[in-house]
């Protein structure tokens, strides 16, 4: 497998948030999307590319993951929170 | 016919999230809330009437009582409530191999988490039936003077965090057992079973964003830690627990265990910040509100705070869009203000007017915002319509008066 290129780990930043934005409950709507800014943000200076593949390969799990939590809480979803009218930007 | 064939190819076209037919029932319970901002599209399968105001959920801010599922874990349990449903101690085909692995998965990573050995993991239903397994060993002592010493690691209604490591040491140099619940501490502070010398240890699943159901007790194995078992049956979990173990249960609270190890120092780092933003802005705002609990040995997740002159359950019943509790779930039936509060030699009235906060992983800044403005306002109008307050304003010394003619 050929190692991970800055452009292929951006696609894979951007991907994550866009999908992260589509969770239905509000609380995992806005921790993806840190959670995902914030580590992205903490491993931008790693070099190591045996390191990096590893991250990137646990970044595409937890894309898995996030795509079938989405798909699940909008099966179950519910009544917004009463914060999420006042506020838009998803954070 | 024709119209069937179309149905059947519109079905198929569109994704399950377009189709409202999919969706489960709300069952949520639907709250009242006057909604004062723009008219937003709220999806809803039942017929809401039509008016202006808008079906809205409180915050949670209630993390001590109970905690979400995070949706790592959730992804985690679901193939064993589907497809993998296998008996773990089914010792005769694919099914119970595959429920056993995942069990013993799962025993991994919740060791892991408190730097314990495997075979030192106990699964129970939860962290109530792990005390009640520890203290039990208690009537078991052989030796006359062997005695059990069992102590909260956090506590859950100030968050006040115990010396475990300095009480650990004392136990062990004094051969007596020591056992901690740490529920409410367990994959949100570091805990070694080594280093603090703990021989058991409670853990609770739906604390750590785990399911509800389950726990598990950590007995030590070296030097050996022996406990009676409660429930006696098919000597599952070496005759300490017997009963199925409840394999998708055990691989939540694993998948919950091993993400708390991943996130507990982003968490703490968040949660002390929020934490921090929170009190700040409240005391800023507002005279004779205190912080119960030790403000240096303290999880940050859990503010206890009086609010003087205000009654508790009045303040909590104006905070209706924020879900709070004053004093523990597991008494809140009773109207007596908490053992806790009244332990750390808290007044009576204090006492009755105690909130407790509650800040975990997925709580927000705008939801901590919210919280303090909404608890500001109300405070403020809940002292202007108390007679103790304006006594307080006038100058009278409130500890002066006597309240009864003989």
């Amino acid at each position: 497998m050929a190692a991970s290129s800055r452009a292929q780990v951006l696609d894979l930043y951007r991907t994550m948030l866009r999908e992260s934005k589509h969770f239905s409950a509000y609380s995992y709507r806005s921790y993806a999307i840190r959670r995902i800014r914030d580590a992205f943000r903490e491993n931008k200076n790693v070099k190591d590319p045996v390191q990096i593949q590893a991250l990137v390969n646990k970044a595409k799990r937890d894309l898995g993951i996030i795509r079938r939590q989405v798909h699940i809480g909008q099966m179950y979803s519910t009544d917004k929170l009463i914060i999420e009218n006042q506020e838009k930007p998803r954070t | 016919m024709l119209l069937r064939t179309s149905w059947r190819l519109v079905a198929a076209a569109a994704p399950a999230a377009l189709w409202p037919r999919a969706r489960a029932p709300t069952r949520g319970l639907r709250l009242r809330v006057v909604d004062h901002g723009p008219q937003s599209a709220v999806p809803s399968d039942a017929a809401t009437a039509p008016e202006a105001e808008s079906v809205l959920r409180p915050l949670y801010m209630d993390v001590q009582a109970t905690t979400p599922l995070d949706p790592r874990v959730l992804d985690a349990m679901l193939p064993y409530l589907v497809n993998y449903y296998g008996n773990p101690h089914s010792r005769t085909h694919a099914y119970g191999w595959e429920s056993e692995a995942a069990m013993e998965r799962a025993r991994q990573q919740v060791a892991s988490l408190i730097g314990a050995d495997p075979r030192e993991i106990i699964f129970t239903s939860g962290a109530t039936e792990s005390n009640n397994i520890a203290i039990k060993e208690l009537e078991a002592a052989i030796q006359p003077d062997t005695s059990l010493v069992s102590v909260m690691t956090v506590n859950n209604e100030i968050g006040v965090k115990q010396p475990i490591a300095e009480i650990g040491h004392i136990c062990s140099s004094r051969k007596v057992y020591f056992h901690t619940d740490a529920a409410q501490a367990v994959g949100k502070i570091p805990l070694d079973v080594n280093d603090m010398k703990i021989d058991l240890m409670s853990i609770s699943g739906h604390k750590i964003y785990g399911p509800k159901g389950v726990g598990a007790i950590y007995i030590r194995r070296r030097p050996r830690v022996r406990v009676e078992a409660l429930q006696s049956g098919g000597g599952q979990e070496r005759g300490m627990r017997s009963g199925t173990v409840p394999t998708p249960l055990v691989v939540g609270l694993g998948a919950a265990c091993e993400v708390a190890q991943q996130e507990m120092e982003y968490d703490h780092k968040r949660i002390s910040k929020l934490a921090e933003r929170l009190t700040r802005k409240i005391m800023k705002s507002l005279p004779d509100v205190v912080m119960n609990g030790d403000p240096e040995h303290h999880y940050p997740g859990c503010i206890n705070l009086s609010f003087a002159y205000v009654e508790g359950e009045s303040l909590l019943m104006a905070l209706k869009d924020v879900a709070l509790s004053s004093g523990s779930a597991c008494t809140s039936a009773s109207l007596e203000p908490s053992y806790v509060l009244r332990a750390i030699g808290t007044d009576e009235d204090l006492a009755h007017s105690s909130i407790r906060f509650g800040i975990g992983r997925f709580t927000t800044e705008e939801e901590v915002d919210y919280t303090v403005e909404k608890c500001i306002y109300h405070v403020k109008r809940l002292r202007e319509m108390s007679p103790l307050w304006e006594m307080v304003q006038d100058g009278i010394d409130l500890k002066s008066i006597k309240w009864t003619q003989h």
